[in-house]
């Protein structure tokens, strides 16, 4: 479970977020909305723990603990999963390698044991015949010369692999094709389960229909300024976002 | 910001001076008195009781070396040098040369036990596979305190010993190859070199024989104010096949001390040699005090047909490095090799390369460096390849890559490519890079912790080069690389 509490975050000065206020629940599944600079992607990132937010109040805790004084990779160990919307290139690096790396690291953070290479192999084949991944992939180096598509997907096998409890899915359906979409809906849905919540962040309904959401939130100007369930997300499509900003200004 | 205080916090107590081989260790030694002239090179000469044709060696080269001008091209820069300010020789005291290790001081031993050096052959045979066996001359300070597996060599019909030990048992074997990759007047430090060498390693493989294990030297520097001018002399004669490692460590101090070796190796019809190094002498510290200058000159001659000169290096240490392993293709067919990790971090300057110069017919080269910057180091990779006019058929492939970590420190490429053949192939690639914080913050954000997060990213960074480094080297070299990167984020 996930509880942001009017939090307010700059960066180089410029204030993103001014007193948001948002909560996820175990099992939950959550979208965010809003116009562009309405501070979403700026959310995942403080979420996830990047550094180049100054908070300046304001908490943000995961089943109970406050995770903003954690670096990235605690956050990780906790269950934090960011699905990136550029996911970065890692040269020379092969993908299993990297999963493996990150899998078991995480794994020895918590105490637990490394996963064998069998079993390590197994688990990865099962997840990348279902995201349809070819194995030919997971040989190359880590996102090099990867099309969007497969970008994508690649982010939803590190999820299925990591299993994490809290996953926030940073505009997930941008560049991707009708097949890729499902494919990638198809592995979110197939993650859902009572102890995890997803957070997703979109601009468009379409990405909804397959990745049905519990709540829809509105931000705008660093705020949740509405919220609603799924009927909400086609209200927005149909009106847009004139309104809410019209609200902030007034 | 709460958390990146918090981060600010932690890299400041991360010593950056974390070079575990800093200790000294206090043992009786003797001194050449302090400075450089005649009758220093005299006294060394007969403290290792060369031939009159060695003294009068050196005593050339010096007198050529007075002449000389200390060159300044390269992209380093250092306070002018005081050469007649250290001990050009320096050596535990011993009343004669040890037979076996129980007459080497023990606080020699504990040294080279605690840079996890193996000495003790029992220890090793005992229990341990034959492959697994290294052969190692330890060379502390001016002197080759122990060479192991001499006996075992022999049967074999492979030299392995001191070089002080080859030019009074196999003066034959010297006088034909000494110089001759390397001459005297080749540069200032290798002409200081051949007037002030005190030890190194001398190796023969006889006709056709593949060396039955690796040989290895590890050079520690011990003693204040004392320069190291190794020289060490690797010959395979026709069809034979050596790999040799080479190791250098030295304790943390103020002052600078000035490493200028020469190596040569000489290979003749089908055979081959493969030198490999992992390069750890004290870096300086953070502020770039002390350190070692590492100027060395290492050439390789392919005097035969077919025949192959690798040379893989794992650079991480010294203050300043100046050093370009070479091959000269002279032998139709022959092919030079040339990997290279070069590490800078604090206040390094690295001005390293290669040169592959093609002589012979159908000869062929490869270049693979991978140099690492981080702190407020400068690390510059020089190259040449050059083909004579009668090299037909000549090819080379060179990858050169540079990774900067941080924002502070400098990579720099300068190659050469000269061909004067038009049948010549020269394929040059470049890239360089940057850690980014966006990559590091992907890979964290899957769980890695910083350091695992770099040393990953690292590692693919030169996984080309370190699988031509022996197995258990390779291994390492991979901690080594990562040590000294350690503290350089953040």
């Amino acid at each position: 479970m996930l509880e942001i509490k009017n939090l307010v975050a700059e960066i180089e000065g410029k204030r993103i977020l001014d007193g948001l206020n948002l909560t996820v629940n175990n099992g939950e599944v959550a979208a965010i909305m809003g116009p562009n600079g309405s501070g979403k992607s700026t959310l995942s990132y403080i979420v996830a723990g990047k550094e180049d937010y100054d908070i300046l109040d304001g908490e943000v805790l995961l089943d109970g603990e406050n995770i903003l004084e954690m670096d990235p990779a605690e956050r990780a160990v906790k269950g934090i999963f960011l699905a990136f919307q550029y996911p970065l290139e890692i040269p020379g690096v092969a993908t299993m390698t990297f999963l493996k790396a990150a899998l078991n690291s995480q794994r020895k953070a918590r105490g637990e044991v490394a996963l064998t290479t069998p079993d390590f192999i197994k688990r990865v084949n099962e997840a990348a015949t279902k995201l349809e991944i070819p194995k030919e992939m997971l040989r190359r180096a880590l996102n090099v010369g990867f099309s969007g598509g497969e970008k994508k997907r690649m982010e939803i096998l590190q999820m299925a692999l990591l299993q994490p409890s809290f996953c926030i899915l940073d505009e997930t359906d941008s560049g991707l094709d009708i097949d890729a979409l499902r494919i990638v809906a198809d592995g979110v849905n197939a993650l859902r389960s009572p102890d995890r919540s997803f957070l997703v962040i979109t601009h468009y309904q379409r990405l909804l229909e397959h990745i049905v959401p519990d709540t829809v939130h509105v931000m705008a100007n660093g705020k949740v300024v509405k919220s609603g369930g799924k009927d909400l997300a086609v209200e927005l499509e149909a009106s847009g976002y004139a309104d809410y900003k019209a609200q902030e200004a007034a | 910001m709460a958390a990146v205080q918090e981060t600010i916090d932690r890299v400041k107590a991360i010593d950056v001076d974390q070079y575990k081989y800093g200790f000294e260790t206090i043992v009786d030694m003797e001194k050449a008195p302090k400075g450089l002239n005649e009758d220093v090179i005299r006294f060394i000469s007969a403290k290792k009781e060369e031939p009159e044709w060695m003294l009068a060696w050196r005593l050339d080269a010096y007198k050529r070396w007075l002449t000389m001008k200390e060159p300044d091209w390269a992209r380093v820069s250092y306070p002018k040098f005081d050469y007649n300010d250290i001990y050009y020789y320096a050596a535990p005291k011993m009343n004669e040369a040890p037979k076996s290790l129980d007459e080497v001081d023990p606080a020699i031993l504990q040294a080279y036990e605690k840079l996890g050096i193996p000495l003790r052959e029992q220890e090793i045979l005992a229990g341990v596979e034959p492959k697994n066996r290294v052969a190692v001359d330890a060379v502390f300070d001016s002197v080759s305190v122990a060479t192991t597996f001499k006996k075992e060599l022999a049967e074999a019909g492979v030299i392995f010993c001191s070089i002080s030990e080859a030019i009074r048992e196999h003066p034959e074997l010297v006088k034909k190859y000494l110089g001759t990759v390397v001459p005297v007047t080749d540069n200032y430090f290798a002409t200081l070199n051949s007037a002030v060498f005190t030890d190194g390693s001398f190796v023969y493989i006889p006709p056709g024989v593949r060396c039955p294990m690796e040989l290895s030297t590890y050079f520690r520097i011990n003693e204040k104010n004392t320069g190291q001018f190794e020289r060490t002399l690797i010959i395979a004669d026709k069809g034979s096949y050596v790999s040799y490692l080479e190791g250098c460590t030295a304790p943390q101090r103020d002052e600078n001390q000035l490493h200028a070796a020469v190596v040569e190796l000489v290979t003749h019809d089908e055979a081959e040699i493969k030198y490999s190094t992992v390069q750890n002498w004290y870096p300086g510290d953070a502020d770039g005090k002390g350190g070692i200058y590492n100027f060395v000159t290492k050439r390789g001659d392919c005097r035969g047909k077919n025949s192959i000169i690798t040379w893989t290096q794992v650079e991480t240490g010294s203050a300043i490095t100046w050093k370009y392993p070479s091959c000269i293709l002279r032998g139709d067919g022959s092919r030079g090799e040339f990997y290279s990790i070069a590490v800078s971090n604090g206040m390094q300057q690295v001005d390293s390369g290669t040169k592959m110069i093609h002589l012979g017919k159908n000869t062929t080269s490869r270049i693979i460096s991978k140099g690492i910057s981080a702190g407020r180091s400068q690390n510059t990779y020089r190259g040449l390849v050059s083909a004579h006019r009668k090299a037909t058929g000549a090819r080379n492939f060179t990858n050169c890559d540079s990774l900067l970590i941080g924002d502070k420190c400098g990579a720099h490429t300068v190659p050469y490519i000269e061909s004067k053949t038009a049948t010549a192939v020269f394929e040059h690639e470049a890239t360089t890079s940057k850690i980014s914080e966006d990559q590091l913050f992907y890979v964290m954000q899957r769980g890695l912790n910083e350091e695992e997060a770099v040393a990953l990213i690292v590692n693919g960074f030169v996984k080309d080069v370190l699988q031509h480094l022996p197995m258990e080297f390779a291994v390492e070299a991979q901690k080594l690389i990562s040590i000294s990167l350690e503290g350089s984020v953040g």
